[in-house]
């Protein structure tokens, strides 16, 4: 009615317009960071994932080096028979360490003293919160009276709900112990009337693995009947070499490093396989495949198996070591695993090993198989039980397998971990599997969180999520989701370089012209080719190489944020890439060889392993070029080199960093 | 010569057929991201996600609309959750090809803060924006409005200044993420 309540009007219209067109911006804007946040994760994953699949292809050229190669005349102890008899020998008793190492009275940290009592655990939990250090003389009796008391314990523990009123299920924690702090802050510690279900992977990767072992083990020692610890597939000694335990523990007692190791090989294959509350809930690491049997999993010596990653030996039988382990999939080094293979099936008549009647026979293929599905299965929403192709070992299992394990058994519920989840949990299978992952920030910080579940008597599941966070102000999303992309950018940038001169090549067989550009199409067909990586690479694309004016990629780009620490001028570009890319497995390999942990390893020994090496997993490199390039590295010209100063020379430095530090 | 103009014609037909070829490369890269189990499904609620990420700028009510043509013919509730690559990736073509829902300019969007910003001072104070964000248009939840804010207010006036924000989320982001590979 007038003039005045038109320019309202249309100011409220324009409001509104200018509402919708900010919401949709910003809408598109989040989706655009969450993908972000997403596909980094797919690249952790991925390069885990991977990454896991070499370990495994590694663990055959161990098992191949310790049966086959007569030369080496004694190896460390870590490779030896898990009977050969050492300081920690089956029938050393508890009061022999006093015995053997002195507690200085100089030593402030915790005392213990046998049987365990509450305030031993708590001293323990307080000095680790200090960043304090247990004394080898106790981590030895801990370790040893941990074993006496598990082998007491069944294959399959059986807890009932009856007599408390929870009980609490933790997942994987990876050596997070700011994770394991915070669930006994949250849920309390555990006790009679707070009884808790680990679920197994305690080590590996974080920077408390043993930390984390030794509160949990304490917490067992007082309360066996209370806390229940399953065994993760990280809990296996060649899992350790490769994914840090074994080098935390030797970094944090060098001297006793040896014995705490070997030690703990035993106590991990005492470690019970299952834990099954009221026999309706089964709980377990990894999953369960079409052929599980937990009558004969309950019926198995499950010591025998020190590592999932060694097939038994099939005494004369047809090698069958391919059944558990996939050697298909994302594998670059299928040609040489037959002729490996041959010679490990024709090895296995004239063993290495000692022989006698007093050597416990080896775990049956059976029983391999049986456990090797328990800890390294993963779920799946298909039907069906197929080889898991990502890990390589286990198998994915669909709905109708875990309906006909249930029935069989007449379970209610699968809880098991193994997996990654963001929210730390996830429920899958109609509501039959969960899968609870206790270590948050496991990726990098703000990756995800970690949770618990908590089963009432009623059997009903709850769930608690946490996250430990080393920032007292929290981030926001925009610099949570930056952090995580830069750290996924990173770790792929760097297996980007370690595989610089396969790259070239493929990228020069799209570049006919010879300009140094190639189209988008080509680029990530010849990044997928040569990494084996199924990631979004056209989208990546930005983050990883420059484009010229025409649309095309500039190719060398993709090198130009990292360089070598130090440039290595002896030796031709693709070794110098072989060797950072297997420089963790090198690493492993030598401490195996060096035997008096000297550091030291001779030049004869370096060549022929590294011949051995490279034979096996199928890189073609020429005799000599290695052989001037150690020869550089053998500064005093004594024959030996220091093994960990050759391999710290390859590492990457990535450019920006370099410039923010200087 | 007849050939010739023929000869075009066909290297024209097959450029189009490999920038379809591409687009289809890109879409199928964006829903693997989020096919968790790799058998080539996504959950309904990602749906959104994907688009955007692709370069599209829909509101929620054009995302239904999409939603509802990629579940069209599914009776089963349960099939209604899980999209299926095969169903998504024609309808995702066309969305692009056809540039529907095609990205907000800077100025534009510049526009619209300033059309907020009544007293044209530069900034929009937090009662403001939350009342127009969470009453108008399609309005945002409690959880959208918190995080925004987290972003894009200078937390000792309680305002946000929507030139440096827009810098800030737009041109930097940008540069990251670009709309267009």
């Amino acid at each position: 009615m007038g003039c005045n309540r038109s320019v309202p009007d249309r100011r409220s219209e324009r409001v509104i317009k200018a509402a919708i067109l900010i919401q949709k911006w910003y809408r598109a804007t989040m989706a655009r960071i969450e993908m972000r946040r997403r596909y980094s994760l797919s690249i952790f994953r991925s390069i885990e994932y991977a990454d896991e699949q070499d370990q495994l292809q590694l663990s055959k050229f161990f098992s191949f080096m310790l049966d086959h190669y007569t030369n080496l005349d004694s190896v460390s102890p870590i490779s030896t028979s898990p009977t050969d008899p050492q300081v920690v020998g089956e029938c050393l008793h508890i009061t022999e360490f006093e015995e053997k190492i002195d507690v200085p009275d100089s030593y402030y940290g915790p005392r213990l003293s046998f049987p365990l009592t509450v305030g031993d655990a708590n001293a323990l939990i307080h000095a680790f919160r200090n960043k304090q250090r247990l004394h080898p003389h106790y981590v030895l009796q801990l370790l040893c009276e941990t074993r006496r008391v598990l082998k007491l314990m069944p294959n399959i523990t059986h807890l009932s709900t009856s007599y408390s009123k929870d009980i609490t299920i933790c997942g994987d924690l990876h050596g997070n112990l700011d994770d394991l702090l915070l669930i006994f802050y949250k849920n309390g510690v555990p006790s009679e009337q707070n009884r808790y279900v680990f679920n197994g992977d305690y080590v590996d990767r974080g920077k408390n693995s043993l930390e984390i072992l030794i509160i949990l083990f304490a917490f067992f020692l007082i309360y066996p009947n209370n806390i229940s610890l399953n065994r993760g597939n990280h809990e296996d000694y060649l899992m350790n070499l490769r994914y840090g335990f074994t080098k935390e523990v030797s970094s944090k007692y060098k001297e006793h490093s040896t014995q705490i190791l070997y030690l703990l090989q035993d106590v991990f294959s005492w470690l019970p396989l299952a834990t099954i509350i009221d026999n309706k809930v089964l709980i377990l690491h990894g999953g369960i495949s079409d052929t599980t049997n937990l009558d004969f999993l309950k019926a198995l010596e499950r010591n025998k198996l020190k590592s999932l990653l060694r097939p038994p030996k099939s005494a004369g039988g047809r090698h069958d070591q391919k059944e558990g382990i996939s050697t298909t999939g994302l594998s670059k080094h299928t040609a040489n695993q037959h002729d490996a293979g041959k010679t490990q099936h024709d090895s296995s008549l004239s063993s290495t090993e000692p022989s006698g009647s007093n050597l416990p026979a080896g775990p049956t293929q059976e029983e391999w198989k049986q456990i090797l599905d328990v800890l390294w299965s993963d779920p799946r929403s298909q039907n069906g039980c197929k080889p898991n192709k990502s890990r390589g070992a286990g198998c994915y299992f669909g709905p109708d397998v875990t309906a006909k394990i249930f029935q069989r058994y007449n379970l209610k519920i699968l809880i098991r971990s193994h997996e990654f989840k963001r929210e730390g949990y996830d429920i899958s299978h109609g509501g039959k599997v969960i899968t609870i992952f206790s270590a948050s920030n496991y990726y990098e910080e703000g990756s995800n969180r970690g949770a618990y579940v908590k089963l009432d008597p009623e059997l009903i599941p709850r769930f608690v999520q946490f996250q430990s966070s080393k920032h007292t102000r929290s981030l926001n999303i925009l610099e949570r989701v930056g952090t995580i992309e830069s750290s996924a950018l990173k770790s792929l940038q760097e297996l980007i370089y370690a595989h610089r001169s396969e790259l070239i090549s493929a990228f020069a067989q799209y570049d006919l012209n010879g300009t140094g550009c190639i189209s988008v199409p080509d680029w990530a067909a010849a990044m997928e080719s040569v990494l084996k990586l199924e990631l979004p690479w056209r989208m990546l694309r930005p983050r990883l190489a420059q484009m010229n004016p025409d649309g095309q990629v500039d190719f060398m780009s993709c090198f130009y944020d990292l360089k070598m620490d130090q440039p290595i001028k002896e030796a031709q570009p693709a070794l110098v890439e072989t060797l950072c890319r297997y420089r963790k497995d090198l690493e492993i390999i030598f401490n195996i060889i060096n035997k008096d942990n000297s550091g030291l390893i001779s030049l004869e020994e370096f060549s022929q392993t590294w011949r051995l090496f490279t034979s096996h997993v199928g890189i073609d490199v020429q005799d000599d070029s290695l052989d001037k390039l150690v020869l550089s590295i053998d500064h005093n010209k004594d024959g030996h080199i220091d093994f960990n100063e050759f391999l710290e020379a390859f590492h990457f430095v990535h450019r920006v960093e370099e410039k923010e530090n200087s | 010569m007849a050939t010739a103009p023929a000869a075009a014609m066909a290297e024209k037909e097959s450029a189009e057929d490999g920038r379809v070829a591409e687009i289809e490369k890109r879409i199928r890269e964006a829903f693997e991201v989020f096919d968790r189990e790799s058998n080539k499904t996504v959950d309904a609620r990602d749906i959104g996600c994907i688009v955007r990420s692709l370069g599209c700028f829909p509101s929620e009510a054009e995302l239904r609309e999409l939603l509802a043509k990629l579940v069209q013919e599914e009776e089963d509730e349960e099939a209604t959750r899980f999209i299926h690559m095969e169903k998504f990736l024609p309808v995702m073509t066309k969305v692009l090809l056809d540039r529907s829902y095609w990205p907000i300019r800077e100025d534009v969007l510049l526009h619209a803060f300033e059309a907020l910003d009544e007293n044209k001072c530069g900034y929009i104070t937090k009662e403001d924006l939350v009342k127009y964000l969470t009453e108008e248009g399609e309005p945002f939840t409690e959880e959208e409005m918190e995080e925004m804010l987290s972003i894009a207010l200078d937390p000792e006036t309680d305002t946000l200044h929507y030139r440096d924000y827009l810098s800030k989320l737009v041109v930097d982001e940008t540069k990251i993420f670009p709309f267009h590979v």
